[in-house]
């Protein structure tokens, strides 16, 4: 059974939810874990733990209220925190597995192969977001410049070291930690990127994302909670249909008013850029036209004003609710396969964080993909940072092209006035 | 809970193999359990597992390890330390049988079994060198088809190595799974490209045009809809096995389907980016081999023990030769050193164009030792030779790791080749293993020091943007360009 597993593995974590014998431990193991009604085990423990959740939950979302205030350097700070613990978490289970602390080199190889890809991305969104300021530094240039083939370097020696490190009997374990380690990477880090860029995009494209999972999750559970009856998945028997009905129509209500009341502020609408002259974040901005109210005629011959930014997110909503508990069962599959109940216990009451974000990968990369294709177009500095780079007969053809169109617009005083 | 172990030994139906048969005994019974048989019974203590069944005969559960080994501990209570001996407990996959085709069997049938083996490796090594040099003068649309079967062919033979490792053909929807997301990702890959170089192609045909304004959008759907089928086909008894394919599925996908696209995109930067590259693994593959035969004395690694140091820093010497003759050959022709592009009026590649600096002649002053060695003062070469320099020490110092990763797989999985596609020399993955890391280095080398950002792509971009800002930049460009005196030419021309 799953607590008695974890026992024989080293035993580290005390029971918390469960104060019962043998008999009652398997019997909630069977899967008819919601028809456990409350009043049969009348523990105290219990409710103790429903306590610390609550306020654990409560804990985290002031936590949240407080870093968006706090903006935009103190969330990158966050998120990365947040992606090196999830790393270490899943890593740690890997090992756990595998019992491979005596293998050599492999903790440490991890950890580089991280740090690589960090240095990757961070050196593109760097690049991308503060180019006048990487102009200036000598340095800096020289890093921006040749940034992929330091970056690819780097990796490579990583990957030497990995065989290189390859000892006569442990290969296949080697293997797999080296496989995992980049499942890994592949899952958490580049999300966690994915998340910064849709935070450049605008403080609103990374709060209302987050804040609907975490909606969808408070609401399915009370759904669930309170008219729970036909199970939705083998793999988490305690969701219901009844709860992911409710949660969805919860969560696209919310999602709609909470767009509502920020889309009203510049602080969460505009781009967060960088200011040359302070080298700080400055979120000021005229706001583009999905944050303008506009009217809208409903077929019932009424007209409302929207944002019309609150019609994305009603797909963002049904998105977070729709397919984001996919993460959440993939997650639970994974922690049903190696046989662990949370993925660790830095939470109280909630267990890892990696258990508090796995559905939250799914939509920040789903964000990502929607804002590239359907709100933003290209970035302009990098635009013309690429044009300046191009050799000069292409940049003549490029810029006869571009007169052509833009002449064609009307968008350029007539060829007399020019002359 | 602790388990006590007892082990029949039977025989299987057919007769040819062992079966053990563990029962897992509870020493306090209970009533249901959710899996009869521990989690590492996968690794059945170095034995092949693959069934955990109950058994209506017995009262627990029935675990059936098959294989030929009698390394089985009677009682244990956790035989957790099974899957760190599972290296040493996997038997063999047997011997490939051999299938050398007739016509060579009946040419080669005077000579002993060993020079048969040499003769058979040299003419299948002659037969894919001319098959490299045919497909060469077929063009670029025969060798992108080219990359993308072997491409397919090198994750069929990852993929049903994995198969054959966690013996999971019985589970259900992971083969659609894995050619699934191969097909996905391929599409993803091939979008872009098509995108970036066909553009004017795909703003003609409206439907073109929808796909690759959403295409990543297309792309990331499709995938979803991998993914949670992956989810909807766990099956209780399964789920670390299935969590393993899709593991082994993904690393495999980022592994052979991106850098094939590397590939790709190296051939569209001009066909010598793809030749020389290629042409250098291949060349210190023989090199290290020869030099390796006739002087070989110190071994280089453990893992590969064939490797000596003599035949690899003789490889590094001679590939680098090879190389600077090489490039010095194919740097003349325009055929090889021009980008390929599309041909809007003729629907077809074409590789025309003014070769740039890197291909043009230039003069080099030799430093004074070679000077007084050859008594020239200058050399002609190109520049690209020396860049070829760099190609050819990284595919002889770095490429072998590859080779060695490879090589450390096989041992990992006990196997003896990827497959026997190739006669003599194994699977496609075994000629092309070296191939994937020089493919990726030659792309992040030409994106950080040859080549400056691709026009169709730049104008793609400026198009999509606003016109406020295309204004701006069109303001910026008309500055730059008039700084630099293009600009009064053009407006001559516009005026006239």
């Amino acid at each position: 059974g799953e607590q008695t597993d974890v026992a024989s593995r080293g035993g580290e974590r005390e029971e918390q939810t469960f104060c019962f014998d043998d008999a009652a431990v398997s019997l909630l193991q069977s899967y008819s874990r919601l028809a456990a009604p409350f009043g049969s085990f009348s523990c105290v423990r219990r409710w103790k733990n429903y306590w610390i959740r609550g306020v654990l939950s409560l804990a985290m979302i002031s936590g949240f209220f407080l870093i968006i205030y706090m903006g935009p350097v103190t969330l990158i700070l966050v998120v990365m925190t947040v992606q090196i613990k999830c790393f270490q978490e899943i890593i740690t289970i890997g090992y756990r597995v595998y019992h491979s602390y005596e293998l050599p080199w492999f903790r440490t190889l991890s950890w580089y192969f991280l740090i690589c890809v960090n240095y990757f991305f961070y050196g593109e969104t760097v690049a991308d977001y503060f180019g006048a300021l990487v102009q200036r530094e000598e340095p800096l240039q020289f890093l921006a410049r040749y940034h992929r083939f330091i970056s690819f370097a780097l990796y490579l020696a990583g990957f030497c070291m990995f065989v290189l490190s390859l000892v006569k009997k442990h290969y296949r374990l080697q293997f797999y930690m080296f496989a995992w380690t980049h499942v890994t990477l592949l899952i958490v880090v580049t999300q966690s990127h994915l998340v910064i860029q849709n935070l450049f995009e605008g403080m609103i494209w990374f709060i209302v994302p987050i804040s609907i999972v975490i909606c969808n999750d408070i609401m399915a559970y009370l759904f669930g909670f309170f008219f729970g009856r036909t199970p939705l998945i083998k793999l988490s028997p305690k969701k219901t249909w009844e709860g992911f009905i409710g949660g969805f129509f919860a969560t696209v209500v919310f999602g709609f008013m909470l767009a509502y009341l920020l889309s009203q502020f510049q602080y969460f609408v505009c781009p967060v850029a960088v200011n040359s002259e302070t080298n700080g974040f400055t979120v000021e901005c005229e706001p583009s036209e999905i944050f303008v109210m506009r009217e809208y005629t409903l077929p019932a011959v009424k007209t409302v004003k929207l944002y019309p930014f609150q019609i994305h997110s009603i797909f963002l909503s049904a998105f977070g609710s729709l397919i984001g508990p996919f993460g959440g069962f993939f997650a639970s599959g994974f922690k049903r396969a190696f046989k662990i109940k949370d993925f660790a216990n830095t939470i109280p009451g909630h267990g890892g964080i990696m258990d508090r974000f796995d559905c939250q990968y799914l939509m920040a990369t789903f964000t990502h993909v929607y804002i590239g294709s359907f709100i933003r177009g290209p970035n302009p500095s990098k635009v013309l940072q690429q044009l300046l780079m191009l050799r000069p007969d292409q940049q003549l053809g490029i810029f006869r092209t571009l007169h052509s169109q833009l002449r064609e617009r009307g968008m350029l005083p007539p060829p007399a006035a020019q002359a | 809970m602790s388990y006590k172990w007892a082990v029949a030994k039977e025989k299987n139906i057919l007769g040819n193999a062992d079966l053990y048969l563990l029962y897992e005994i509870p020493v306090k019974p209970k009533s249901h359990m959710e899996d009869g048989c521990h989690p590492s019974l996968f690794f059945c203590v170095g034995l092949q597992l693959y069934l955990c069944q109950k058994s209506a005969s017995h009262a627990s559960s029935v675990c059936v390890c098959q294989g030929s080994d009698s390394e089985l501990k009677g009682e244990k209570d956790v035989p957790s330390d099974g899957e760190a001996k599972a290296d040493s407990g996997v038997p063999d996959v047997p011997a490939p049988a051999d299938d050398t085709p007739e016509v060579l069997n009946k040419a080669l049938s005077g000579l002993s079994s060993r020079w048969k083996n040499w003769w058979v490796r040299g003419i299948l090594t002659l037969a894919m060198i001319s098959f490299f040099f045919l497909i060469i003068y077929l063009g670029p649309i025969v060798l992108m088809m080219i990359v993308l079967i072997v491409q397919i062919k090198c994750f069929q033979e990852i993929i049903t190595i994995g198969y054959s490792v966690y013996h999971s053909y019985h589970l259900p929807w992971f083969r659609t799974l894995s050619w699934y997301f191969l097909l996905c990702v391929n599409y993803f890959f091939y979008g872009e490209t098509v995108t970036d170089y066909f553009f004017s192609l795909v703003q003609r045909e409206e439907p073109l045009r929808i796909l690759s304004k959403y295409h990543r959008f297309i792309s990331f759907a499709l995938y979803l809809t991998g993914f949670c089928m992956f989810v909807l086909s766990l099956v209780k008894k399964h789920y670390r096995l299935q969590f393993y394919m899709f593991g082994w599925t993904h690393v495999t996908l980022l592994i052979v389907v991106t850098q094939s696209h590397l590939i790709i995109h190296n051939l569209f930067e001009g066909m010598i980016w793809f030749i020389v590259p290629i042409s250098c693994v291949i060349c210190n593959d023989i090199m290290a081999y020869m030099f390796g035969f006739f002087f070989g004395r110190t071994p280089l690694i453990k893992l590969s023990p064939k490797k000596t140091w003599e035949g690899f820093i003789g490889g590094l010497f001679s590939t680098i030769v090879f190389g600077i003759m090489f490039s010095y050959l194919l740097a003349g022709y325009r055929y090889f050193v021009c980008p390929v592009e599309f041909n809007n009026d003729s629907n077809s590649f074409q590789v025309d164009c003014e070769p740039s600096d890197l291909f043009q002649l230039q003069d080099y002053a030799l430093p004074a030792v070679l000077e007084s060695f050859t008594g020239w003062s200058t050399v002609r070469l190109y520049p690209f030779q020396i860049h070829s320099i760099a190609l050819s020490s990284f595919a002889s110092i770095v490429g072998p790791f590859g080779g060695f990763f490879a090589s450390g797989f096989k041992r990992a999985f006990k196997i003896k080749d990827f497959a026997n596609t190739i006669p003599g020399h194994g699977g496609i993955m075994d000629r092309f293993d070296c191939q994937y890391l020089m493919a990726t280095f030659v792309n992040v080398y030409i994106a950080s020091f040859i080549r400056g950002p691709n026009p169709s792509k730049v104008i793609q971009q400026l198009l999509a943007l606003r016109i406020d800002q295309q204004l701006h930049i069109f303001n910026s460009l008309k500055t730059h360009l008039t700084e630099k005196g293009l600009l009064p030419a053009l407006e001559e021309a516009a005026a006239a």
